[in-house]
């Protein structure tokens, strides 16, 4: 029986699973980038407009789609930063996969902080 | 596309190299910038006062009387679109097997880009947080018609 390979920083594991998480937490933070500036944009156009727009924010759906959102950004802001420890500091590598952890317990700490006042705000609870 | 492995020892070319090495070394840069600013961008405007439930025009309005907040989300709108962009770019590259394809899409990336950072940065230069006619109930308080 052949064995699994043991993984190393870029294949198997938290190297790839993190790169695979930070590359989908990114393309979604860039589609909702572009309709964000779109819709702010409609504060050029009338008072109207943008309230009209920015009150689908508020619903339910929207409202939840937002608290995965405000996770993405918490992932990739985090990871970034142990993407950039990895690259510049001398030690990155060695404590690649326990600085993961660290980037997903921050994460947490943070998203567990927002979302009952998001969901409150949201809800009106 | 079809790849090509250099020979080892052959000199590199310097110019195709600098490119995404500049565009590597943009990716971290505004990375650690964008965390702050998106940070502060999500705190003000989800977690203090009334979150969601208080964002409308008057809120945009009077945050963008104060050139502060406009300097901040001028920021943000360039560095986070060339970076988003960039790392979409960097996708395509990964994923597409035809040359043509691949650069329609990189174009089309950087067009949209482009019209939305012209787009954006208009806004917030050209932007009136008290326009004529519009009812006073909708304005921020400090508008003379409110």
């Amino acid at each position: 029986m052949p064995s699994m390979p043991a993984g190393t920083l870029y294949r198997g594991k938290v190297g790839m699973w993190s790169w695979v998480l930070h590359r989908i937490t990114g393309v979604a933070i860039f589609f909702f980038l572009l309709v964000h500036v779109l819709d702010t944009a409609l504060v050029r156009l009338s008072p109207e407009a943008y309230n009209a727009v920015i009150g689908t924010y508020k619903t339910p759906i929207i409202g939840l789609a937002e608290l995965g959102l405000v996770a993405a950004i918490l992932y990739h802001a985090l990871n970034g930063v142990r993407v950039i420890l990895i690259d510049f500091w001398r030690k990155g590598v060695k404590y690649q996969n326990v600085m993961w952890w660290v980037v997903v317990i921050i994460s947490a700490v943070l998203f567990l902080g927002f979302a009952p006042r998001h969901l409150s705000h949201v809800f009106g609870w | 596309m079809s790849v090509v492995i250099e020979q080892p020892r052959s000199p590199r070319n310097r110019k195709q190299a600098n490119f995404e090495k500049y565009g590597w070394m943009y990716m971290r840069a505004s990375g650690v910038v964008l965390v702050i600013l998106i940070f502060g961008h999500l705190f003000t405007n989800l977690f203090l006062g009334e979150g969601i439930k208080a964002i409308d025009f008057a809120f945009v309005g009077g945050k963008w009387s104060d050139p502060f907040w406009q300097v901040w989300d001028l920021l943000m709108l360039w560095l986070a679109l060339i970076h988003g962009t960039n790392g979409m770019r960097t996708i395509v590259n990964d994923y597409t097997s035809r040359e043509g394809l691949r650069k329609a899409l990189v174009i089309a990336l950087w067009a949209i880009c482009a019209a939305l950072i012209v787009l954006g940065t208009l806004v917030v230069f050209t932007f009136d947080p008290c326009p004529a006619g519009s009812p006073a109930n909708l304005l921020p308080s400090f508008c003379p018609a409110s």
